[in-house]
């Protein structure tokens, strides 16, 4: 039941929103879910200071004007916070390095919990991690709030890289694959009869354009996350509706090109190895 | 919450399937998954663990060739957007009036609804079978629910995952009503209903290995195909 929802979002585009406004938009343009927050990635970059959970009452704003599920951030290790957000009757918790983490050891037990979470990971590891604390779906961490893909590639390739790998290898090296991971070899040896992570794993961190989304789906993605890349964009609602016909049209290169078109700009942007603070490298 | 910690591969694996459909036609049969959002692959899987190959439906030609369509969980709203988008809305509503057999689960049930509240006013229903839902009636995520259910004609329970289901608030006279739950207000509630040729479940059978409701829609479709098939001898 957990991942079952999880399921149900599968070639589809999740959007961040920071009020009832925007997720009616997310919503007009096809979106599977939104995720609730304060500010976008990129404002949070900019700002500084300690991002945290959002108001409750902007939730519960959002969670009002759309009939589609909604997502809200705790921070990693709090919680508290997931308590609050699971008492709001979200329907997904993203436990999110996007925000400032609480636990700089544990993350949230998580099966505790009747709600789902999604958890970002970079690598094979740590989504097993995630997974082994109770994570329902996992999403690559991409860099968020620099609308430059390379990261979210680079851990798309690392997870599913080393689950081809794994599949490859002898039934005696699975101990090793688990040692070398930190992951359980359960998981390991689950991974390696299915070929696939025991739950979803869908994109985060950096998509901006139709041709991000059908790249992260070639890849491998089975959703996308869109953070900043839909409403710092010079027209969210047509950027939202385009994405969504990538991720669901993705090796339709007529498609993708119809719907990448006259666009408009793009969010700007920052080359992800130059930012100050790399929020991938939160969680552990 | 049972199948919370049962991996992809293994989600109701304890129930033995049913042996591939065995009939001359089911070789030539073409089943379609609209496969634009949500859960297309495990219908395809189910298909494929009856011996079917599924074809995966994004665009009005991959429609023309297909005997039966399942129409899948995801987003109804979503999945209503993409149909237009996709230029697929004319085609499959011809399909539909013409008689194809069609198979929704939940977002599907509502695709195929004839009355929808609590949808979007620019949602798009196909009115194949002859009922009124009602959007996220069951709840929000955390109340989704897992439960056993008596299917008529089906034999043992069959296990239903429900995940922001709709509910069944008018069923027309047309309609079988296969499956109720009990322990609602105003009485039980219809899950799994049938008219025709054109069945639909509030719940996800596609997320279990339990085949059963995919066998009867395909049993549906080779008769279809059949008198399809008498209709054109005859003619001849």
């Amino acid at each position: 039941m957990k991942r079952g929802l999880a399921e149900m979002l599968r070639g589809g585009v999740i959007m961040d929103v920071v009020d009832a406004g925007q997720a009616k938009v997310a919503e007009d343009a096809g979106a599977v879910a939104v995720m609730a927050l304060e500010r976008v990635p990129s404002d949070i970059r900019r700002d500084g200071g300690v991002a945290r959970m959002s108001d409750p009452a902007l939730i519960e704003g959002i969670k009002a004007a759309v009939t589609i599920p909604v997502m809200a951030k705790a921070r990693i290790g709090h919680f508290a916070e997931a308590q609050v957000l699971e008492a709001l009757g979200v329907d997904y918790i993203d436990e999110s390095e996007v925000l400032t983490p609480a636990d700089e050891a544990n993350h949230i037990d998580k099966w505790g919990f009747t709600v789902p979470f999604v958890c970002g990971a970079t690598n094979l590891g740590e989504a097993l991690r995630r997974i082994s604390e109770g994570a329902g779906m996992i999403r690559s961490k991409g860099e968020a709030g620099t609308g430059d893909i390379k990261e979210a590639v680079r851990h798309l390739r690392e997870i599913l890289g080393d689950i081809r790998r794994i599949t490859q290898a002898d039934p005696a090296e699975r101990y090793a694959w688990a040692k070398n991971l930190q992951a359980p070899v359960g998981l390991v040896t689950e991974i390696a009869e299915t070929g696939r992570l025991p739950v979803p794993l869908f994109c985060a961190g950096g998509i901006a354009t139709p041709a991000d989304a059908a790249l992260v789906m070639q890849l491998g993605a089975e959703a996308a996350f869109v953070g900043s890349g839909i409403f710092k964009s010079s027209d969210p609602a047509r950027f939202a509706r385009a994405i969504v016909e990538a991720t669901t049209h993705y090796r339709d290169a007529q498609i993708v090109a119809k719907v990448s078109r006259g666009l408009g700009e793009a969010m700007r942007g920052e080359d992800a190895r130059t930012v100050e603070t790399r929020l991938a490298d939160r969680g552990w | 919450m049972m199948v919370a910690d049962m991996s992809r591969a293994t989600l109701g694996a304890e129930k033995a399937d049913p042996a591939p459909v065995s009939h001359a036609l089911s070789a030539s049969l073409s089943i379609g998954v609209l496969a634009l959002q949500g859960a297309v692959r495990e219908h395809l899987g189910a298909l494929d663990r009856l011996g079917l190959r599924g074809v995966e439906v994004r665009h009005p030609d991959h429609l023309a060739g297909v005997d039966g369509l399942i129409i899948p969980g995801g987003e109804s709203t979503a999945i209503s957007m993409l149909i237009e988008s996709a230029g697929l809305r004319e085609a499959l509503a011809e399909r539909l009036d013409g008689g194809m057999p069609a198979f929704g689960t939940c977002a599907g049930m509502i695709l195929l609804a004839t009355d929808v509240a609590d949808g979007r006013p620019d949602q798009h229903f196909f009115a194949a079978i002859d009922i009124g839902v009602r959007r996220n009636a069951f709840g929000r995520q955390v109340d989704s629910f897992e439960t056993d259910l008596a299917v008529e004609g089906l034999g043992a329970p069959l296990h239903g995952v429900f995940i922001r289901a709709p509910i069944v608030e008018r069923v027309g006279p047309g309609v079988e009503v296969l499956a109720s739950l009990d322990g609602f207000e105003g009485g039980p509630r219809p899950v799994v209903c049938r008219q025709g040729r054109v069945l639909v479940a509030a719940f996800h059978p596609e997320l279990t290995t339990d085949t059963r409701l995919h066998r009867l829609f395909v049993t549906a479709v080779m008769e279809a195909k059949g008198d399809e098939g008498s209709a054109t001898a005859g003619a001849r």
